[in-house]
């Protein structure tokens, strides 16, 4: 029989008629201890959807399908429910990401300090768009709404740090800093 | 007389005031002192006090707490929320306050919640708010092991339980009903009001929602008074207030200041004028979703019904200035994407609207606008104004857009004219 569906749409559907469990990876005991601890805070399990991802996202760096999957099953909710949060924010990453997430201020303050300016600077010497992963796995670069710095603008965001009023040459400190930093990591 | 209670205790280190520290400068004295009054006493301080909320629209706190059904037949579970999503671009002062000193939010928290009732409390920071959210989590175990907060307080029958929750990156977080969907686990999409929060939002059960500065007038409002508080403001409206200018000055920061400060002062003064070689064009007085000012508006007072007169709002109190070096129409453009991006998209005017605004301007900035594009703008603006779509972000939006078609009227002409951007 011929299919006027496209080839991954049909694939798509197929996984969709799988058994969840067959789809789910299995969360850790940590993971669910952690889960656990924070759905005390809430009424109903189903509240703690967002905590959950940034749990797991935490130990796993991104939210497969599998994680998702496995996550719904844990919290005793609809999978389209919590895909429906993970979906919404910005910081729950549903593609896989680099080692360092590079949050690049695009909002109003840095803007005027020039940060269109830094944002072509990082492109071009890690050779990716905003959006993009470098071909090594180290770098993702993503713009970032307002980062509540903006006093010290231009900014980023990598991991946990704040990096402040910002140059070209700052920005290639900081760049390879951390290649070195995962450079000897690899050579371990 | 203190003049600078919500920055009594930052220093310029960045470390923050740990419970001893704040104890020892008179801390939890107003978590104290409300504890010993009747709870309907601590709403009308709040109220006669007129502090007016921080979080962007100036509402009377006090009247705010007051709308929550109290006594007999009232629900019983109650819960206070903070606002610390704080993602308006060119807002950068409910981080200085959580991560230097935390303590201060929690006791403001704790005196709200005692008076409306409430036995959970929730800090709603965004996700990149690591540092502020570790000192917030670790002053609030401080705060317990001293009985200041948690079971049985002071040996009565009040408990309250405080929890931080992380959230992950949207603006529109940060409106009030939004929030609340958020903390349910739910998408972040405003909910309908009437029902206000104050009788059903969390859970459906009563809550107030404040923002972070707000919650820091608390303590010492309580403490010291209402005649203190008033005597604060030089203006019209009572007590301090953390103002913040960013942009091309010479220092650039946040300050402490009363009430009513002359906006002159606050980017002359305190954050030293403009920077060499560059001239003031005009400011946002109050975050990316409030109407530009020119430099005839410089004398006014910051308050918030002046500012509103002038056709403009205080919002958050953290100013943006424009140079003349810089293009208007660009920072506008950048404004809008911003709010196009964080539309949550439940309403047609503010998904497809504000994405339209952004092509117009794109193509006016980058030299192929139409005479009628400002025509078409102006419209643009009027589909998205107050009343026309389910929450205020759409029309914050609009802000900016219709001040800078006034204002900046002419460098719209001339991107259109010269087909090109006169500023690059
Ligand atoms: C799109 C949008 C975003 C908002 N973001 C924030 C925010 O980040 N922080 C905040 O305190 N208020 C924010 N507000 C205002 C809140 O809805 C609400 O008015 C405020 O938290 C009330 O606190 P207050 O009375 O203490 O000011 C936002 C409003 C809108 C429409
Ligand atoms: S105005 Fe925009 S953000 Fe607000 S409800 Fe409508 S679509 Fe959502
Ligand atoms: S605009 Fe970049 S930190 Fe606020």
């Amino acid at each position: 029989m011929s299919s006027v569906l496209e080839p991954e749409l049909i694939e798509v559907m197929e996984q969709s008629n799988k058994d969840p469990e067959e789809l789910s990876e299995t969360l850790t005991d940590e993971e669910k201890r952690e889960i656990d601890e924070e759905a005390s805070h809430y009424e109903g399990k189903s509240s703690v959807g967002l905590e959950a991802l940034r749990i797991v996202q935490k130990y796993r760096g991104w939210i497969s399908d599998g994680s998702l999957q496995a996550i719904a099953n844990y919290l005793d909710m609809p999978v389209a429910q919590l895909e429906s949060v993970a979906t919404y924010f910005q910081l729950i990453f549903r593609q896989p990401v680099g080692k360092e997430v590079i949050l690049l201020c695009k909002s109003a303050s840095c803007w005027v300090m020039g940060c269109d300016q830094l944002q072509k600077h990082i492109s071009q010497s890690l050779q990716i768009e905003p959006g993009q992963t470098t071909k090594d796995g180290i770098f993702t670069l993503l713009e970032a709404p307002c980062l509540g710095d903006c006093d010290k603008a231009p900014v980023l965001m990598l991991g946990e740090e704040m990096y402040r009023n910002l140059d070209e040459s700052a920005i290639d400190a900081l760049i390879d800093k951390k290649k070195q930093i995962h450079a000897d990591k690899s050579s371990h | 007389m203190l003049t600078n209670p919500l920055t009594k205790n930052i220093s310029k280190e960045n470390t923050a005031a740990d419970i001893t520290q704040y104890l020892d400068n008179d801390g939890y004295q107003g978590w104290r002192k409300a504890h010993s009054m009747v709870p309907d006493d601590i709403i009308n301080l709040v109220k006669d006090g007129g502090l007016r909320g921080r979080g962007g629209a100036g509402f009377n706190t006090g009247l705010k707490w007051s709308f929550v059904p109290r006594g007999e037949g009232s629900p019983e579970q109650k819960f206070v929320v903070c606002n610390a999503d704080e993602m308006e671009p060119g807002t950068f002062k409910d981080r200085l306050l959580m991560e230097r000193d935390p303590h201060l939010l929690l006791e403001g928290m704790a005196i709200a919640a005692y008076a409306i009732g409430a036995s959970i409390g929730y800090i709603f920071i965004r996700g990149e708010y690591h540092l502020a959210a570790e000192r917030l989590e670790r002053a609030i175990e401080e705060a317990k092991s001293q009985g200041l907060i948690g079971k049985n307080i002071f040996d009565s029958d009040f408990s309250l339980e405080i929890f931080v929750h992380r959230s992950a990156g949207n603006y529109i977080c940060g409106e009030e009903t939004a929030l609340l969907n958020a903390l349910e686990g739910q998408r972040a999409i405003p909910r309908a009001k009437p029902p206000f929060p104050q009788v059903s939002g969390l859970w459906g059960k009563p809550t107030v929602v404040n923002n972070v500065e707000t919650f820091c007038n608390i303590p010492h409002l309580v403490a010291y008074g209402v005649d203190w508080y008033r005597g604060l403001g030089v203006g019209q409206d009572a007590g301090s207030k953390i103002f913040g200018v960013s942009g091309k000055v010479k220092n650039p920061g946040t300050w402490e200041l009363p009430m009513g400060t002359p906006i002159r002062e606050i980017i002359e003064q305190y954050a030293g004028g403009m920077r060499d070689g560059l001239r003031l064009k005009g400011f946002l007085p109050g975050g990316g979703s409030t109407d530009f000012l020119g430099p005839d508006h410089l004398d006014l007072p910051m308050d918030y019904d002046v500012i509103g007169k002038a056709g403009s709002r205080m919002g958050t109190g953290t100013i943006i200035v424009l140079d003349d070096k810089t293009c208007p129409i660009g920072l506008v453009l950048n404004l809008t994407q911003f709010f196009a991006r964080e539309s949550c998209g439940w309403c047609t005017p503010c998904r497809d609207g504000l994405p339209w605004i952004v092509k117009v301007l794109q193509r006016i900035e980058s030299g192929e606008g139409l005479p009628e594009d400002l025509e078409l703008l102006h419209e643009q603006c009027k589909r998205i104004a107050p009343g026309k779509t389910f929450c205020a972000l759409a029309p914050g939006a609009a802000e900016p857009i219709q001040s800078s078609l006034k204002l900046f009227e002419q460098d719209y002409i001339d991107h259109i004219k010269k087909g090109c951007c006169p500023y690059k």
